[in-house]
């Protein structure tokens, strides 16, 4: 099963204390294990920018859609067993503790 | 489970039957198929199929010796059937393997899709453990507990949850989407994870519970039932995790939480008077506590305790709240309660899972061994340290205190912003009967 993760920040989440953000640590397990395709921080909704079209017309404007605004910090596509799995992945992530992690799996496609 | 039949036609022995089936059953029956087909939806629509089949056939046939084996065979064969004709160019290889699976698995127990962490054990165990995931909401653990487990019909959940019956039904299937789609394991969590699920599932039970304990509406009738299933549901996880591992500390909780219910429910005749008004604990008659619940609830607590792996081990807070609950009853009146005792036991269970309620209710089991005076200290902290804000039992059990130091105007005013604070009219009605006993006495000088 393929999950994709939203790393998201959370301003109801314990302060963020550098020292205990072990990122690394988690890219190295997860890797080794061979369960992420890929995944990266996302720079911050101030570099964001918004497409739509509309009536067949572009229209690009500065910002992140509102909704998401500054809450998607970074993304990862894992690949694993079962949800308990994504969890356990999920948990390890230092962002659990500073913000939280969201847990969408990828529609699979009937072959 | 007996679907939308007219049941008018049915003999009364079909009926219990058919009846003592959807209860005892049901689990067995769907988590077999379930583990069979991986298939929740192909799993349901079978079990009813067989149940529906079972109208008929027992009618006319007579009632098998086996009922469970009876409606497992019809249901495997309804789920061959489906696959067959449903089977497609591109997913008939996973329904061929599927139906072999069915058709193979006679006596032998099918091993090809356990993991390889999982005990080989009772479907009913995972089946209970995945309904009560925490990736699913909280309704929908209830629902598909109460269908998949206890075998309540959509109609008979939707009833006791005030919901239309197409509500819940939704509910149903978007609870196994979910299972289906985010890919929620079928199956007893691993040892790590044990403790964090078992005590989900304990909660989704006494969460059940606690909705048919505590109405008091006209539908009393289906909300008692509620409490009954949570009894029920409680005493099959019990057995199951007692067959999984004897001496866990989930069975021992488990058993911590059937003692809990047990006691509880035993007192559901006394709880109210005739006009519907709340009886507290120490006016109940104690002649109306139901004798055999309590003396289960011995048993299975003291069970509990002796199952303990290593005396080290202290109990956990369901097996703490049942000792306490077993305290008061099994005093034959309120006056001999060992209150002492539920004053220890207080403590420690305010050690595993701290909480302003639980300190409350330790001031009032101090209250009641060492005096009032001793337990008001306690709640004036309780009142300083804010944390019980809003909370109408802290100014009542106040106001309850100071009655029985006779400071009965100090204890009117303490009603008095109990019932401001109360959350419903059966608790305004029991405040404004302690206000009028407390309210102050008369002038001589009234007029006739």
């Amino acid at each position: 099963m393929e999950y994709l993760l939203f790393i998201c920040n959370d301003p109801t989440a314990p302060e963020y204390v550098a020292a205990e953000d072990n990122i690394e640590e988690w890219v190295a397990d997860v890797d080794s294990r061979g369960l992420r395709h890929t995944g990266n921080r996302l720079r911050p909704a101030s570099d964001a920018t918004t497409v739509k079209v509309r009536d067949g017309e572009l229209v690009v404007s500065d910002g992140p859609f509102a909704e998401t605004k500054d809450w998607i910090a970074g993304f990862d596509l894992i690949e694993c067993d079962d949800l308990d799995q994504a969890i356990e992945i999920a948990a390890k992530h230092p962002m659990a503790r500073f913000g939280s992690v969201e847990i969408r799996p990828i529609w699979e496609w009937e072959g | 489970m007996t679907g939308t039949r007219s049941d008018a036609q049915l003999s009364p022995a079909v009926r219990k039957a058919l009846a003592e089936a959807s209860a005892t059953q049901t689990a067995r029956v769907v988590s077999t198929l379930i583990r069979m087909t991986g298939n929740w939806d192909l799993a349901e629509d079978c079990v009813q199929d067989a149940f529906s089949r079972a109208v008929t056939d027992w009618s006319v046939n007579g009632i098998p010796p086996n009922p469970g084996g009876w409606l497992t065979t019809v249901a495997k064969n309804r789920a061959v059937d489906r696959l067959r004709r449903s089977a497609t160019e591109a997913s008939a290889l996973r329904e061929v393997a599927t139906i072999q699976r069915l058709e193979g698995a006679a006596s032998t127990p099918d091993t090809t899709d356990l993991a390889d962490d999982a005990p080989i054990d009772d479907d009913r165990l995972s089946l209970i453990f995945t309904c009560c995931h925490p990736a699913l909401s909280m309704e929908a653990r209830i629902a598909l507990t109460l269908r998949t487990v206890a075998g309540l019909t959509t109609a008979e959940i939707a009833r006791a949850f005030l919901v239309p019956e197409a509500t819940m039904a939704k509910r149903l299937v978007r609870a196994r989407a979910k299972i289906r789609d985010a890919a929620i394991p079928y199956r007893v969590p691993p040892a790590r994870l044990l403790p964090s699920r078992a005590a989900g599932v304990f909660s989704v039970i006494y969460l059940l519970f606690n909705e048919g304990y505590s109405a008091t509406d006209s539908t009393t009738l289906t909300r008692d039932s509620l409490a009954w299933e949570a009894i029920r549901l409680a005493r099959l996880i019990a057995e199951l995790l007692g067959d999984l591992d004897g001496a866990s500390p989930e069975l021992a909780e488990a058993r911590g939480l059937l003692a809990l219910m047990l006691f509880h429910h035993s007192r559901s005749a006394s709880r109210t008077d005739a006009n519907g008004d709340v009886v507290t604990l120490e006016d109940q008659d104690r002649s109306r506590w139901n004798a055999d619940l309590i003396a289960e609830g011995v048993v299975v607590l003291r069970a509990a305790g002796l199952g303990a792996r290593g005396a080290a081990r202290p109990p956990g807070p369901y097996q703490l709240q049942a000792e306490i609950a077993r305290c008061h009853a099994t005093a034959p009146d309120a006056g001999s309660t060992d209150f002492a005792r539920v004053a220890r036991l207080y403590e420690a269970l305010a050690r595993v899972s701290p909480s302003p309620v639980i300190d409350l209710n330790h001031a009032v089991a101090v209250a009641m061994s060492q005096g009032p005076e001793a337990g008001l200290v306690l709640l004036d902290d309780l009142e300083r340290s804010g944390t019980l804000d809003g909370y109408y039992l802290l100014p009542a059990a106040r106001a309850d205190l100071l009655r029985r130091l006779g400071r009965r105007t100090e204890a009117h005013a303490s009603y008095q912003r109990a019932r401001e604070l109360a959350p419903s009219e059966v608790e305004r009605r029991y405040l404004t009967r302690r206000l009028s006993e407390t309210a102050p006495a008369p002038s001589p000088h009234t007029k006739e």
